[in-house]
């Protein structure tokens, strides 16, 4: 497997160093002292920011020259052996999402949708907006990206290849269909960003959520009844890897109606949902950034808190509904302005 | 015996009480793994007094009492193995007193797990007792005759050590009290008076009938929280449980270990439950629990599984729907939980003598434990599922239950509510003078030696 895409000369020419001046939850005493720490993570040697790093992928969109600082960091964090979680949770969490060899030959139609790991989440592929699609999920196609937080490269090297060949295999070949709709963020960044840091080749067309939704409102405006409300968007980590889908989620917003109120912690400056944090036993960091995010989002006087990602919504969700905002995923808020 | 039960109608009316062969075969067993052992008649008392005519009337015609609340133990102890009749208490299921500031419940001897736990929290919902992890319709009364435990055992102790007195019918027809109680209005305490009520605790049904009793209550949280942690080294058990119970915190703690689903084969988790009356407050234990283990967590050798609020609502489930699903995993109605009563220093001993008896038996297990106290003991349990439709299912189970109860004695520990084997492994065991007093004690309360014979005999 070839190395992750990374050019030293070029982070080293950097000036800014925005990979980690930008981070939210490691201080730096200045742009030296970012530097330094950088140069030793280039050098392969140990950094304190491989023990502190959240693993909150945002130093990829930080980055200004798409340098995959993360990846890198995620790749020497492996290497050294600094486990960012206990051991054992980490073996569970291996085996919990292994492929299970459960998957089977499935004729499918476009849009193909891919639900990844979220088999649970396959209602929320109806209606006009999903109108005859094809959904397919489960652990044989689970994306893997989330190894990127448990220091696990290998894993998604040895993993997503195999992924890859399941949907082309089992869905997309004898279908003759070569794109395919990704539900979440995380996957959408594995196919893309991921997988061409790592060199794993892609034989089918990623498509975006967002991207989808967008088009597919362009087909049915008259559909569309404006929701008119305040919405507080929560973006996820896996958003970083994608960030230019992020200006299309603005669009979709305008035409359902929903105004997305600017939140301190929203888009570049987005926080965390405080879930990885509870695997790294950083509960009290984790109660943090809960608080900081819901606070955040009460000050707006949003009706909706919006997510795209499950894992933020299960764990932020029980806490923005006791606030009293209703916690929501991107394409259930269409879903309501297209009147379903 | 016709004339007998003709006398026992006149008791109870003929409604509540059945020599049929269906009810027979029905009190002959339960879901364990013990041979059917069935009783002439079965009866159904409604009242104190019925129990204390039934029990003149057996012990003037020396005829065996089997007295059975839920019937759940799965060691068999409620098989009348000499016959006789079956004393089946569930019509006496009144919950008679509740004590909100003293914080105890007052019930019938019949009375269930589920219906204290309904009442409450229809009636009382500020107040909770410690529910086992046994089907709902297990009896409070039976419960604390085996020394159980539950949800909140690690506050509150065994099961039997939350209980305040006793109203009981000796065989011979008396009726007595314990506790405080037998001289106050009051069922506060057991305390300042002769614990009497050792009388008829781990007896298994062989000194009397609990017809009355006083369990205490506790606080019922409005905010309730679990975590999980896991690990890889049985061996780090005991100072994880010592460290983790030490914050008194926990409401409860249970240990388990299981083979399925596969990606749970070889850890050890531990389930541990706390609940507060506000949110910062239940922040605040659990900042204090993690610290405890901090240790550990820092090498990255164990820790808290993290877990969304969501998936934790089946964890919070009172009784735990998981023991009842591996019940039934074999299929057939068979079904065998193994309790040893130990010190939690012997966590690993434990641990892997029932990794090598479900290996050499080849037996479906799961392996856990409840924490007693401040890990002042612990229930540490094996549960074997088998098919009751094929004999060579059952055997295999008998086989690992015996290696488990001799494993649990060679450990140090004590098998719990054990069933008539198991009891003779102890016997053996016992210091001679403690047996002998035993049978002195017995003698005295049961003279015709009515109660449930052939249980604690050598």
């Amino acid at each position: 497997m070839p190395a992750i895409k990374f050019d030293p000369e070029l982070c080293a020419s950097c000036e800014t160093v925005d990979c980690l001046m930008k981070c939210q939850y490691i201080e730096f005493a200045g742009i030296s002292d970012a530097k330094a720490e950088k140069l030793k993570i280039n050098a392969g040697e140990n950094s304190r920011v491989l023990n502190e790093c959240l693993t909150c992928y945002a130093c990829q969109e930080y980055c200004p020259f798409g340098n995959n600082p993360f990846y890198l960091l995620v790749e020497l964090q492996e290497k050294k052996g600094i486990l960012p979680a206990p051991k054992p949770i980490v073996e569970e969490q291996l085996r919990m999402m292994s492929p299970k060899g459960r998957i089977t030959r499935q004729k499918v139609r476009s849009p193909v949708v891919n639900m990844c790991a979220f088999p649970m989440l396959t209602g929320c592929v109806r209606g006009k907006l999903f109108e005859g699609a094809s959904v397919i999920s489960g652990n044989d196609i689970f994306c893997n990206i989330m190894w990127l937080h448990f220091a696990k490269n290998s894993v998604i090297r040895d993993r997503v290849p195999k992924m890859i060949d399941n949907i082309m295999s089992f869905y997309l070949k004898d279908s003759k269909i070569d794109e395919m709709v990704c539900f979440h963020d995380e996957c959408y960044g594995t196919y893309t960003s991921v997988a061409e840091a790592f060199g794993i080749s892609v034989p089918f067309k990623p498509i975006h959520l967002f991207d989808y939704i967008n088009r597919r409102l362009n087909e049915i405006p008259d559909l569309i009844k404006p929701i008119n409300e305040k919405i507080a968007y929560q973006r996820p980590c896996s958003n970083r890897l994608s960030p230019e889908t992020d200006k299309i989620l603005d669009d979709i917003f305008i035409k359902i109606g929903a105004e997305r109120v600017p939140r301190k912690h929203d888009r570049e400056n987005a926080l965390c949902c405080g879930g990885v944090p509870r695997a790294q036993q950083r509960d009290e960091l984790a109660d943090e950034l809960v608080e900081k995010n819901i606070s955040d989002m009460l000050s707006t006087g949003a009706k909706y808190c919006v997510f795209n990602c499950p894992f933020c919504m299960a764990t932020l969700g029980q806490e923005v509904a006791e606030h009293g905002l209703m916690p929501i995923l991107v394409s259930d808020l269409v879903l309501i302005a297209l009147g379903e | 015996m016709n004339d007998f039960i003709r006398q026992l109608a006149d008791i109870t009316g003929s409604g509540f009480v059945s020599s049929e062969p269906e009810e027979r075969y029905l009190y002959s067993m339960d879901q364990g793994t013990m041979s059917p052992a069935e009783p002439d008649a079965v009866i159904m008392p409604g009242s104190t007094e019925e129990v204390r005519e039934i029990m003149l009337l057996a012990n003037k015609h020396k005829v065996p009492v089997v007295p059975m609340g839920g019937g759940l133990v799965l060691s068999g102890l409620t098989r009348a193995l000499h016959g006789g009749i079956i004393l089946d208490m569930k019509r006496m299921n009144r919950i008679l007193q509740i004590n909100p500031k003293s914080r105890y419940a007052v019930v019938e001897g019949g009375a269930s797990e589920g219906m204290l736990q309904a009442y409450l929290k229809k009636h009382h919902p500020e107040l909770k007792h410690s529910m086992p992890d046994a089907p709902p319709i297990a009896t409070l009364a039976g419960n604390i005759c085996i020394h159980g435990s539950g949800h909140l055992s690690v506050l509150g102790g065994f099961h039997s050590d939350m209980l305040t007195g006793m109203e009981v019918v000796l065989p011979t027809g008396d009726i007595m009290r314990t506790g405080s109680c037998s001289i106050s209005p009051d069922w506060f305490a057991r305390a300042p008076l002769p614990d009497l009520s050792g009388l008829f605790i781990g007896w298994s049904g062989t000194t009397g009938v609990v017809t009355k009793l006083g369990i205490r209550l506790f606080p019922s949280y409005s905010h309730n929280d679990m975590l999980i942690f896991v690990c890889e080294d049985a061996d780090l058990m005991p100072d994880v449980i010592s460290r983790l119970t030490g914050t008194q915190v926990a409401e409860d703690m249970t240990p388990w270990m299981t083979p399925k689903p596969e990606w749970a084969r070889g850890f050890l988790h531990i389930n541990i439950s706390y609940g507060a009356h506000s949110k910062k407050e239940l922040t605040f234990k659990r900042n204090l629990l993690q610290a405890s283990v901090k240790k550990y967590s820092d090498q990255k050798i164990a820790g808290f599984l993290p877990m969304p609020p969501t998936e934790k609502s089946r964890f919070l489930k009172i009784p735990s729907p998981d023991l009842v699903k591996f019940a039934d995993i074999r299929k057939g109605g068979g079904f065998e939980y193994v309790g040893a009563i130990m010190a939690i220093e012997h966590f690993a001993e434990a641990y892997r003598a029932g990794l090598q008896i479900a290996r050499t038996y080849n037996v479906s297990y799961s392996m856990g434990a409840r924490i007693i106290g401040a890990g002042h003991a612990m229930m540490f349990f094996y549960a074997y599922a088998f098919n009751r439709a094929d004999p060579e299912d059952i055997k295999l189970a008998q086989h690992a239950l015996e290696a488990t109860n001799t494993a649990a004695l060679e450990i140090g520990g004590i098998p719990w509510k054990s069933e008539l084997p198991a009891q003779k492994q102890i016997i053996n065991k016992m210091d001679q003078n403690t047996f002998n007093l035993m049978n002195q004690i017995r003698s005295v309360l049961d003279p015709n030696h009515i109660m449930n014979p052939g249980n604690w005999e050598k």
